[in-house]
């Protein structure tokens, strides 16, 4: 059965319409790229399924569970977890914070307990410490556990986003550019990363991802979209040599 | 000097003792005041106001300071706290038989003030910034425009003839229980969801915060701490009415609130407790008593020239202070760190104000 | 004219003259927010100096009324500027809190330093003979006249100026990005002073038609009319000029109406309970846009 379905999903701004007929079928352990210029409503997707906008059109299906009309917190909640194009920590915030808030819907005790410290107040919060310390040693950020989080330099703000993402226990996790402004010895980096949380929390991935190199060399299908219109979709050697594909990247051609 | 000063200071604030032994202590006067008289009754008043003003910052703190809202309200939940209280003691509970009746009649004025806080609070939902500021506002006119125009509890007139109940030790009491409950809840996976509210509201959502809880169960605990702010604070003064509870009030809570320093517990009882004791110091009786041990041909001309137009300058001077402590420090007294003491063990490393020399929280300041 | 239409038209007049000075101090609040994002709370008060100057220079020294408006204004204006380069320049780049607790103080200064000096409520004398025509059973005094004329002379003006030159043009720049307008050769601390003497002006003059109406004044004056300016620029969507006026005049009506139906003593809690809701329904005021949050 199919994690994730989204069939006939459609999206209007005002006028504008971000995303039309957009199907997608994601199974248990797929890792996916969806690709497409600037403005093709790749990121719309992403917030459709998260909750940020509600579809005008279609509907999403998460492991039977109708997603479109539910509050991000109530999806998330789901087990579904993103990063954003433009980094958005909790920026004044500790970076171990940061981890702990994403776990908000998985602390179990009442507000009454929270308020008097009482009952499973204090085994909870240290579940949740542990968890967190857990993530930040496996992302190699332990030692700025206190840190201010934009006091981070870029490379590891990213990181940290992807630590909180991972903190609400994703079944599904999605990357908005993840490789946005890095070189290609990070990249390389973090297409290791990539690979080994996948395996390691056993994670259905979808990607946004301008970065070629990146997209063709971990992604097992890719989804072209431009102007809200899905142009293509299959394995990469069949939509590197896709006309239309080609046609609309229009120089900006694949070179790996 | 001044280094030695701010070196001292960061001790303080990292003394792990100063918190407990404030408490002890604190204890130990609340009952032994009273009891053997150790101070003038006016001292003691003052104590009591102090006590409760602590109560009004700490608690607007976490609207106005840790999720970075801008509340006006605060003083309309005294209103709504005070009055009830007032009601129960006066009209439903036979009080005078039954002293513990009072803490039951402080605590209903509590829940009163609560509930109403639920007005604020869905609206919060969807509306932000300045937007909220003014419903805030508009929730305030419409208490006391209401109360005004309720003949039952005394209309523009108020109600006199209060009892007073409101004694040292139950001040004590209040302050250190509600206190205590307000750092609880910001030291809980609530209070960093408020935080995260503050941050950015939307990313908060998608990490599953349910944003609308938090901020229900911030407005409704920040209205409680108000309310009973407010049954205490009419049973100090044995006066109430609708215009005690209008802007000005909340204005001075802000000032003790940003005076202190916001998303600051410290910060917010240093602030209370400044802005009473030099609003009171500055009456021309208390600085008189202050100052009589001066040679009289010192102390004379003093008087005749300064001390005893204070009555009228006192109230240029204080918000001339405001303005120059604002102006230097931008941040407040404690500018966003905390007393040691306050922070549980397990979060003292990821407390976000550990370093000092960092920039505002843009959080804070950029929220429109 | 049937009773019914007298009546309304005679609402209506009310509620113009009530508006109008609204809009005049709302005008300021929102010009000061649109250029800094800055809420001056001390507006009000400026306003309530504005009423102070007009009772110096018309029964200290006898000023007719013209020159008492014009010298009023000019005051104010000085004011606004002086109060604008001590107390909130210096804390453009901290937190934007601290301008408004700052502004809270210069306002509870001015309001206290006024009250040092003159304890008592003062009356002003009558600057305007108060003649009042009868068209058709409406009743049109001299004084109703002058402050709904003027105020909406002054509002023209500010219009003008603010979308026809060059200054105005200015103000929109800072106002629509703060970052990389200064780096055009804008003069930014220039421009932000004139912001803030027009704005000052305005409320000098609000503060004058005030003290016609109502002859009588005292230092605590600003805080009701100035908080309700306040709620009136968020109204009509705060930062939007046009919108501060439309705010204005519909809290004006508002006021006027729940007194022509409800016990005056309602007149708050009927005003306040729809600005409540019409902020719920509209949480970004009646002219203003919602702001896009892009995700
Ligand atoms: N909140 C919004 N309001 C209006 N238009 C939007 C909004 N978010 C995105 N758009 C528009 O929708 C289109 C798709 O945007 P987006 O999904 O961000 O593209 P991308 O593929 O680059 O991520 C763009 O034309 C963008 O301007
Ligand atoms: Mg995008």
């Amino acid at each position: 059965m199919a994690l994730l379905t989204a069939a006939k999903v459609g999206h209007q701004f005002g006028g504008l319409c971000a995303v039309a007929d957009f199907n997608l079928e994601l199974h248990h352990g797929d890792l996916m790229a969806v690709i497409g210029p600037n403005g093709a409503g790749k990121t719309t997707v992403f917030n459709l399924i998260t909750g940020v906008y509600r579809a005008t059109e279609g509907s999403i299906c998460f492991k039977g569970t109708e997603l479109v009309g539910k509050n991000p917190n109530q999806i998330a909640a789901l087990h579904i977890g993103r990063t954003f194009q433009n980094i958005r920590l909790f920026r004044d915030l500790s970076v171990l914070d940061n981890v702990r808030i994403a776990h908000h819907a998985q602390i179990n005790y009442t507000p009454l307990e929270g308020l008097l410290h009482l009952g499973r107040y204090r085994r909870e919060e240290q579940r949740i410490i542990d968890n967190s310390r857990l993530l930040l040693a496996i992302f190699k950020l332990e030692h700025l556990a206190g840190e201010t989080a934009k006091n981070l330099p870029y490379g590891l703000q990213r990181r940290l986003e992807i630590a909180r993402a991972l903190a609400i226990s994703p079944e599904l996790l999605l990357l908005d550019e993840p490789a946005a402004g890095m070189n290609p010895n990070e990249i390389d980096q973090l297409m290791a990363l990539i690979q080994w949380i996948r395996q390691e929390f056993k994670l259905t991935i979808l990607l946004i991802e301008h970065q070629m190199k990146l997209v063709m060399g971990i992604c097992e299908r890719i989804k072209v979209l431009d102007f809200g219109v899905t142009l293509a979709e299959g394995p990469p050697k069949m939509i590197q040599n896709h006309p239309k594909v080609l046609e609309a990247y229009l120089g900006e051609i694949p070179d790996g | 000097m001044i280094a030695l000063m701010r070196e001292q200071w960061d001790l303080l604030l990292e003394n792990r003792w100063l918190v407990p032994i404030l408490l002890v202590i604190g204890f130990g006067l609340a009952f032994a005041i009273p009891e053997y008289n150790l101070l003038s009754v006016y001292v003691q008043l003052i104590l009591m106001y102090a006590g409760i003003n602590i109560i009004l910052a700490v608690s607007l703190n976490l609207v106005n300071g840790y999720m970075g809202e801008f509340s006006l309200a605060h003083a309309g939940f005294m209103a709504v706290g005070a009055y009830t209280a007032v009601l129960l003691t006066m009209k439903v509970f036979p009080v005078a038989g039954f002293p513990f009746l009072f803490p039951c009649a402080v605590f209903a004025g509590g829940l009163a003030a609560a509930l109403l806080g639920i007005i604020v609070a869905i609206p919060s939902f969807k509306v932000r910034g300045d937007y909220l500021a003014i419903i805030t506002l508009a929730f305030l006119m419409i208490v006391k425009s209401l109360i005004e125009n309720i003949d039952f509890i005394g209309g523009p007139r108020g109600i006199s003839g209060i009892m007073k109940l409101t004694t040292l030790p139950w001040v004590f009491f209040w302050t250190v229980a509600l206190v205590w409950m307000v750092r609880n809840f910001i030291y809980s996976k609530y209070g960093r969801g408020v935080l995260s509210i503050r941050e950015d509201e939307i990313a908060s959502d998608l990490m599953s915060v349910n944003t609308r809880h938090v901020k229900f169960f911030a407005f409704m605990l920040s209205s409680f701490c108000a309310g009973i702010a407010g049954a205490l604070f009419a049973h100090l003064l044995q006066f109430i009415s609708p215009r005690i509870f209008d802007i000005t009030k909340s204005t001075d809570i802000l000032i003790m609130v940003y005076l202190g320093g916001i998303a600051s517990i410290g910060g917010s009882i240093l602030g209370a407790t400044l802005f009473t004791v030099l609003l009171e110091l500055l009456r021309p009786s208390t600085m008189a008593a202050l100052l009589s041990w001066l040679p009289s041909f010192v102390f004379e001309p003093l008087n005749e020239h300064f001390i005893s137009h204070l009555g009228v300058w006192r109230m240029v001077i204080m918000p001339l202070a405001l303005i120059l402590v604002m102006l230097y420090w931008p941040r407040g007294i404690m500018g966003l760190r905390e007393f040691r003491g306050f922070i549980p063990r397990r979060d003292r490393e990821a407390h976000h104000y550990i370093n000092p020399q960092g920039e505002e929280p843009d959080g804070a300041t950029d929220r429109r | 004219m049937s009773d019914e239409v007298v009546y309304w038209l005679q609402q209506t007049l009310n509620a113009l003259q009530l508006g109008s000075i609204y809009a005049l101090i709302a005008l300021g609040y929102t010009m000061v927010y649109g250029i800094l994002t800055m809420i001056n709370f001390a507006h009000g008060d400026v306003f309530m100096i504005g009423a102070f100057f007009c009772f110096l220079l018309s029964s200290m020294l006898g000023l007719t009324f013209a020159p008492t408006l014009l010298l009023t204004m000019l005051g104010t204006a000085l004011l606004g500027v002086v109060i604008e380069r001590l107390a909130y320049k210096p804390l453009r780049q901290a937190p934007r809190v601290s301008a408004i607790i700052t502004a809270l103080g210069v306002g509870l200064f001015l309001e206290n330093f006024t009250l040092a000096l003159s304890p008592y409520p003062k009356h002003i004398p009558m600057l305007l003979e108060n003649v009042t025509w009868n068209l058709h059973g409406i009743s049109l005094s001299s004084i109703q006249a002058v402050i709904i004329s003027l105020s909406l002379g002054l509002m023209l003006l500010l219009d003008y100026i603010v979308h026809r030159t060059s200054i105005g043009m200015a103000m929109r720049a800072i106002s629509w990005d703060k970052t990389y307008v200064p780096l055009m050769g804008i003069p930014v601390d220039l421009i932000i002073s004139i912001t803030f003497a027009i704005g000052a002006g305005l409320a000098g003059a609000a503060g004058t038609m005030y003290a016609l109406a109502y002859p009588v004044i005292d230092p605590y004056m600003g805080i009701t009319v100035g908080w309700k300016a306040f709620i009136c620029a968020v109204v009509g969507g705060i930062g939007n000029i046009r919108g501060a006026m439309v705010g204005a005049f519909i809290l004006g009506g508002v006021e006027i109406m729940v007194v022509a139906f409800f016990p005056s003593t309602y007149r708050d809690f009927v005003a306040f309970t729809l600005l409540m809701l019409l902020i719920v329904i509209r949480p970004y005021g009646i002219l203003g846009k919602p702001r896009i949050q892009k995700v």
